[in-house]
């Protein structure tokens, strides 16, 4: 068995260079295709009829004037809508209608009369004094003694924070073609899940997993909601069995907004307790959330300061009129970065300190104090602290107050289960498999960069084979898992199939297999590099059998390949208006560990659209939920708000990279760098207006009504 | 969208011939950028949509002895390249610049423009102009941050989405309209309209009307400017904006036109304001004034008070931003 592990950092000449995306100039040039972008010999288009109120009876389905329209093939009433059943959200799929075009289809729709009986609703958890019997207290959590340290505090502090519910926006819509070729279904889904998809789907129609084919060549964005083939997906199938024709379906951004997935909200009141010297010793806090008519469950708090020793929670989980909450890209942890981050920096006010001296001066109660000073030192250094940074409240004359704040992250990341086949045929060619995904995270890249490290040859002679389930299984997309897992299988069946061609060339150049080694395109003796011979012809030694070799790595014995554990700390420069309440990012200074990086021309990429990201959910985003009618207002990029280009300001991204990271293997970097950017920003706009603005998106309206409280 | 019949003439007369004299049978097509998603939100549903974009008279931008003759086919892009308008016009360049979109501004139109309906969220699911529900105004009981402060007493409580509307009511500008019975004038300021009933609009065009050009007065003497507060730098909505239109005598301003966008359902004219600024200079200390001023009347909502001290700002900043530099 070969020794499989990652070459020493010396060694390396693909692994740590910066690479651009293999598929770069496809995606570019538009010729990369979507799901959307499918289309099928007699394809027909969907349309969903869905529930305009929060809460509901469905009192009876009348689909036959549309059956009756030109154009349209089928209708067909979701399973879970039938009469009688109660709706709990706004958007919520009755009824799906296929037809010629995708306009009769929507024209179809419409003419569904679905009779409902409205039912009272409760769309807004902001204010929980207004939660009523909506509102499920968990029960108190308590450590320590928490009590008895307030009590000892040389200081207490207090502030409330909130952010709310948030949509995930993806800019590739959800939905698929589904199409049955007799017994075998065809699925172009878009999906963070190629291998876990077709079994789920196959599961809900009663067929054998093996009869579900799912391609994905590639997908824009998921965020933790592209999980499952979801209602819409299942009914796609039904409706293209139905009418023998292929099908697509997908949600127009009104309905994905509502119903395909939401980050929870997280509001708090936060109680803090301090020696005169900084040093934490109480923590208590009532927070309140909602992702649904399921509630929210709690944050992590207190977050990455974990170990603070006397501390007192209590949390209450708000029902809500609206579609449940799914996974967003780091779950849980933006908000519990926030609440805590926001909760520290009012500490630091209260004490005079700075802030800075109080996150690092509490680092003990972290997992990995180390780690976190120095981040915290570099970000520092970073942005300018000791220079800019101020006591709360911008002294410069004018209306333009500026700022600097903290914010700090952790995360796991630790590689899925993932199996991958390398093939090398006696022309050459080296093709890799791996029924996984590349959400636009750089993962095929990844995947062509360690196949290449091993196999001695140029990135681009690697033909890197994903986004189908016929292919090896591997992990669905989340938790930050996929890079670990990919290039410790990649890493693995690339080592084994190159040891088979060992087999095949050590008698050419009189060595043994283990003398070996893949350079340059060339197999050769490591001991006499002169003894050497060229790629191709050494593949040409195979005949006309290709060596396929499997690679597996498995979350149980990732063998120092990929492991997890990574803390990040971002600090935010902002300048604030303070006669419109209008908030600029100056610059956004991102440091992340995260292992042994692979790309880190892609890694840094994470970086900056999780710091977009943060951007969005500081200043911009949220969902709108109006009381009276129950529904959404801003189902759409019009007022559901996001940064755009000249809104983001200058991101410096510091990947922390150092020998006793790299030694710690591939750790996953989709999420943690989105996690403490919205802390940093607001903290930022606190230092600069000397006041908080209590919740997050921090927009005009409340900046201002923040600044006429601090006047007043 | 439901589907419609298309025609595309080459000429007004043929154009208003193809329209109604009721709203909602035909919708008049220019950049688009509006009436596409009215059509596909189904809040417009025609039976013919009239494309008026190969109607050549309609386009250009001409300078006149009367002022500037702006065609309402006239895109932002073209406005923008326009040496006339940037010489004596800047509130509508500033305007124009407004719109953070290089395609709307390729595609939208001046005269879409003014004819754009409000983008208030009710309206725009489907609840009507006026967003009346069961008797009840859903603007003032629901949420109302991006709605009225002024003009809001009737059932009307959107704001105007134009963005030419407040620099030409202050320009003194006029509008042609063309119908039937032939073509007829309009100041800009009496073409926006509040309307009182869900079946009124809230321009005076009728509905077999085609509003052809825009004329702005000359303005060498007319110091003018336009200030958006506008939340974010990219395609956004502005939250408040002011135009001014100062005629000078020397250093002092002889008469005012202060007009103020996204605070009522019509571009707003904050008279008081220009009364007070009538025959004063432009000192920091008369500029705090009117900008006061600027707020009297307001009725904010439930949720958009804000807004008031944004226009405290937008005129202020209009107004340094119209100030002869010393």
């Amino acid at each position: 068995m070969p020794d499989y592990s990652w070459p020493a950092p010396e060694k390396r000449r693909v692994i740590g260079r910066r690479t651009n995306r293999i598929d770069g100039f496809v995606k570019a040039s538009g010729r990369a295709k979507y799901a959307y972008d499918i289309k099928r010999p007699g394809m027909l288009y969907g349309a969903l009829v869905v529930c305009p109120y929060a809460h509901a009876r469905i009192r009876s389905i009348d689909t036959s004037a549309a059956e009756k329209m030109k154009g349209v093939v089928a209708v067909h009433v979701f399973d879970g809508s039938a009469p009688g059943t109660e709706v709990m959200w706004a958007g919520y799929e009755i009824a799906a209608v296929v037809a010629e075009t995708e306009e009769l289809a929507r024209d179809a729709a419409r003419a569904v009369k679905v009779d409902y009986e409205v039912l009272p609703h409760f769309v807004n958890e902001a204010d929980l004094s207004k939660a009523g019997a909506r509102a499920k207290p968990a029960g108190e959590k308590i450590t320590g003694d928490p009590d008895q340290a307030f009590k000892q505090a040389d200081v207490v502090s207090e502030g409330v924070y909130g952010c709310p519910v948030i949509c995930h926006l993806t800019w590739e819509a959800h939905g698929q073609v589904i199409e049955w070729k007799g017994d075998q279904i065809e699925y172009w889904p878009t999906t963070q899940a190629v291998f876990n998809i077709g079994n789920e789907l196959a599961k809900a129609l009663g067929v054998p997993p093996a009869n579900v084919h799912v391609m994905q060549e590639h997908m824009g964005i998921g965020y933790g909601s592209k999980f499952s083939p979801d209602r819409w997906g299942i009914a796609c199938a039904k409706l293209a069995k139905q009418t023998g024709r292929p099908v697509k379906l997908f949600l127009p951004r009104d309905v994905e907004q509502q119903i395909a997935g939401n980050r929870p909200s997280h509001y708090a009141r936060i109680r803090l307790a301090a020696k005169k010297d900084g040093t934490i010793i109480g923590w208590d806090s009532q927070s309140w959330s909602t992702g649904g008519m399921t509630g929210g469950g709690a944050p992590p708090i207190p977050y990455v300061y974990t170990n603070i020793p006397n501390i007192r929670i209590n949390h209450t989980a708000v029902q809500v009129n609206a579609a449940p909450q799914r996974a967003w890209r780091a779950p849980n942890h933006p908000q519990a970065s926030y609440l805590t981050c926001c909760a520290i920096d009012d500490l630091a006010h209260a004490l005079g300190m700075d802030p800075l001296e109080v996150f690092k001066k509490n680092a003990d109660y972290t997992a990995r104090p180390e780690v976190y000073r120095s981040q915290l030192d570099k970000a520092a250094e970073l942005i300018g602290w000791k220079k800019l940074w101020h006591p709360r409240g911008d002294k410069t004359p004018g209306s333009i107050k500026r700022g600097l704040g903290i914010g700090v992250a952790t995360w796991g990341g630790a590689g899925h289960l993932s199996n991958c086949r390398c093939n090398i045929h006696p022309d050459g060619m080296v093709e890799v498999e791996i029924a996984s995904q590349d959400l636009g995270t750089g993962t095929r890249t990844v995947i062509a960069m360690v196949a290449a490290e091993t196999l001695g040859l140029p990135v681009g002679a690697i033909r890197v084979k994903i986004g189908d389930n016929r292919y090896p299984s591997s992990g669905s997309s989340g938790g930050s898992t996929t890079v670990g897992g990919v290039s410790a299988s990649t890493l693995k069946a690339t080592m084994n199939a190159l040891e088979k061609l060992f087999e095949r060339v050590a008698p050419k150049l009189g060595a043994k297999p283990e003398e070996l080694e893949a350079v340059n395109g060339q197999i050769r003796v490591k001991a006499d590099p002169k003894r050497a011979m060229a790629w191709k012809a050494a593949c040409k030694l195979l005949g006309s059998e290709k060596i396929s070799e499997m690679g597996q790595n498995d979350p149980k014995n990732p063998m120092g390949l990929t492991t997890g554990g990574v803390g990040g700390v971002q600090m935010a420069d902002v300048s604030v208006d303070t006669e419109t309440g209008i908030i600029r990012m100056n610059r956004l200074v991102v440091v992340q560990d995260c292992g042994l990086i692979i790309n880190p021309k892609t890694a840094e990429s994470q970086c900056y659209g999780a710091a977009h990201l943060s951007i969005c959910a500081a200043l911009y985003e949220e969902r709108i939920m109006d009381d009276i009618t129950g529904r959404m207002l801003n189902p759409d990029v019009e007022f559901y708000k996001v940064a755009g280009n000249p809104d983001i300001g200058e991101i410096i991204v510091h990947l922390d990279i150092r020998p006793e990271h790299d030694k710690r293997g591939v750790i996953g970097l989709g999420e943690p760098p989105v996690i403490p950017g919205i802390a940093a920003i607001a903290n930022a706009v606190t230092n600069a207006i000397g006041v908080r603005v209590p919740f997050v998106p921090m927009t005009p309206d409340k900046v201002l009504a923040a600044l006429e409280r601090r006047s007043a | 969208m439901q589907a419609f019949a298309y025609a595309s003439p080459t000429s007004i007369q043929e154009a208003v011939a193809l329209l109604s004299d009721r709203w909602g049978v035909a919708d008049v097509l220019a950049g688009g950028t509006d009436l596409l998603s009215l059509l596909k939100d189904y809040i417009h549903t025609p039976q013919r949509v009239v494309n008026i974009k190969n109607i050549k008279e309609l386009g250009g931008i001409r300078k006149t002895a009367a002022g500037l003759r702006i065609g309402a086919t006239v895109t932002l892009a073209e406005l923008l390249a326009s040496s006339e308008v940037r010489a004596e016009y800047p509130s509508l360049i500033q305007a124009a610049q407004g719109v953070k979109s290089p395609q709307i501004r390729n595609m939208g139109t001046v005269g879409g423009d003014l004819c754009q309906r409000p983008r208030c969220w009710y309206f725009r699911q489907g609840f009507g102009l006026l967003a009346m529900k069961d008797g009840r105004s859903l603007v003032r009981e629901g949420d109302n941050r991006y709605h009225a402060i002024f003009g809001n007493q009737g059932p009307a409580c959107f704001v105007s989405a134009s963005s030419f509307g407040p620099p030409l009511v202050a320009l003194n500008a006029r509008v042609k309209l063309v119908g039937p019975k032939g073509e007829r004038e309009l100041p800009v300021e009496k073409f926006f309209v509040i309307p009182q009933s869900e079946s009124e609009r809230e321009i005076a065009l009728r509905p077999d009307e085609i509003l052809t050009e825009i004329l702005v007065p000359p303005a060498t003497n007319v110091r003018n400017a336009t200030y958006e507060v506008r939340q974010r730098e990219t395609l956004d909505w502005p939250l408040v904006t002011a135009s001014v239109a100062l005629t000078m005598k020397g250093t002092a301003v002889a008469s005012a036109r202060i007009v103020l966008g996204h605070v009522a359902p019509i571009p707003w004219r904050a008279t008081e304001a220009e009364k007070l600024l009538a025959g004063k200079g432009l000192t920091a200390a008369v500029i705090q004034k009117v900008a006061e001023a600027a707020t009297t009347g307001a009725t904010p909502l439930s949720k958009n008070a804000y807004k008031v001290q944004l226009v405290r700002v937008a005129v202020r900043r209009a107004l340094e931003a119209a100030r002869p530099k010393a």
